[in-house]
């Protein structure tokens, strides 16, 4: 168990096709699998890797996804960078709007994502690129409460 | 200024080189066909290797006849590149891979630049280094030029094999009088689906059917698109009159589609491809009782 995380380290994937994203989702399942992901966990994280993934195929024009499984004590992680340098998102906002779509699909693919993931987060600069980080962690460490 | 100089220069060797495959094409095919390329794929007999190791020699001639040692779309090439492509084929096919291909044509330079250096009277003159050199050049492209047919011949299988699965994996199946179903398996990208809904819709109309249930059991995951194409698909199948079931939604999946924030509300779903059936049929007024009920009840009907 060791050893097999430490053998995983950080891997840069490509995404410039339909092939591709098909693999960018088998390797994302096996990360988050090895990781100790619960099924639901590693669905909803596959999910987010797929729509991001597309994202960055149909947007950016193509890029890659770099997979770095982290570890934080008592709870492993899974962080995916989705890298184009594309035009670049314009209005954030209304690009994190559900329903809002500008190539035709449901819209709800990086509010969806961002509804997936425990961390999100969108560095886009209009004419250089994307790059879309999210994070999810194997087991939710419950938030400190104050006993009342 | 320098480039008619130098092709002045490069000419002649190549075609000393070009004259030399013609001259001892014989005795090199007769080398090639002990080398280990040549010997493995031509098992039956040596004939055969040795007259393709002439075929090789004849197109590295003509290559070196015009001069472009080092590019591999020499049109000399094109007279054997079907054979050098069967060639490496058959070696994948017996389990080398890449790599030992590419060194079992490396081995066949070294037959042949031993001949060209015993040509010369002084093998370490200047121009017979310069000969070996252009030979040793070719030979090289030669290389290239089999690693391309194999991967060439890679790719084209891939493709193919795509195109069957987009075939194979999206059977209609007729599971009762006007109710056909579809086992979805795999990812379901815009080409699958395509398929998928025109084979839906043709089995609509073949078997007159009014009831079409998409299972997506063997679906890993369902994204916005993957909804986006069952969407669709059901929308055809509402208009050509037969009511669509999707069967098979997972509990994570289904935990996935609501956190993504897709409205499927007006899909009927079912967990399972038996519950989707038993929907069917009781709209048909089928119900599926045990045998031993009925009997039962026509015991109780004598008595």
């Amino acid at each position: 168990m060791m050893q097999a995380s430490r053998h995983a380290g950080p891997a840069s994937l490509p995404i410039g096709s339909d092939a591709d994203l098909a693999w960018v989702r088998q390797q994302v399942r096996q990360a988050a699998a090895e990781l100790g992901f619960g099924l639901v966990q590693q669905t909803k994280l596959v999910t987010a890797a797929s729509e991001l993934a597309r994202n960055t195929l149909v947007h950016g024009g193509g890029g890659h996804v770099q997979i770095t499984p982290l570890d934080a004590g008592s709870s492993r992680g899974l962080r995916l960078a989705f890298v184009d340098t594309g035009p670049g998102i314009r209005d954030l906002d209304q690009a994190l709007t559900d329903g809002y779509t500008s190539g035709g699909g449901l819209g709800l693919g990086l509010s969806g994502a961002k509804r997936l993931v425990q961390e999100f987060e969108v560095d886009s600069r209009p004419g250089e690129g994307t790059t879309v980080t999210v994070t999810a962690w194997a087991t939710v460490v419950p938030p400190s409460r104050t006993v009342p | 200024m320098s480039v008619s100089e130098e092709n002045a220069e490069r000419e002649p060797v190549a075609y000393q080189v070009s004259a030399f495959l013609e001259r001892r094409r014989e005795q090199i095919a007769q080398r090639w066909a002990d080398a280990a390329l040549f010997r493995t794929v031509f098992t039956v007999s040596r004939d055969e290797a040795v007259e393709a190791g002439r075929a090789v020699a004849a197109a590295l001639a003509a290559v070196a006849a015009s001069g472009r040692l080092d590019d591999i779309r020499a049109s000399g090439f094109e007279a054997v590149r079907d054979q050098l492509g069967r060639m490496a084929a058959s070696r994948a096919r017996t389990g080398t891979d890449p790599d030992g291909v590419a060194n079992e044509v490396a081995a066949l330079r070294e037959p042949a630049t031993e001949l060209l250096r015993a040509e010369f009277a002084e093998p370490d003159a200047p121009e017979a280094h310069e000969a070996v050199l252009a030979l040793t050049v070719l030979m090289g492209t030669l290389r290239l030029v089999v690693m391309e047919t194999t991967v060439s011949a890679g790719e084209e299988l891939i493709a193919r094999q795509r195109e069957q699965l987009h075939e194979v994996a999206t059977p209609v199946i007729k599971l009762w009088e006007s109710t056909v179903a579809v086992p979805l398996i795999g990812t379901l990208d815009s080409a699958r689906s395509q398929v998928v809904m025109e084979s839906l819709l043709d089995a609509i109309v073949a078997e007159r059917a009014r009831y079409a249930i998409l299972d997506i059991t063997g679906v890993p995951t369902v994204d916005s698109l993957v909804a986006q194409h069952l969407m669709k698909t059901v929308a055809a199948a509402r208009l050509m009159g037969a009511e669509c079931i999707v069967s098979g939604i997972r509990p994570a999946i289904a935990q996935t589609i609501v956190h993504l924030g897709i409205d499927l509300g007006t899909v009927l779903t079912r967990s399972s491809l038996a519950d989707a059936l038993a929907y069917a049929l009781s709209q048909q007024g089928v119900e599926i009782a045990p045998l031993r009920a009925v009997g039962a009840a026509a015991d109780a009907g004598t008595r």
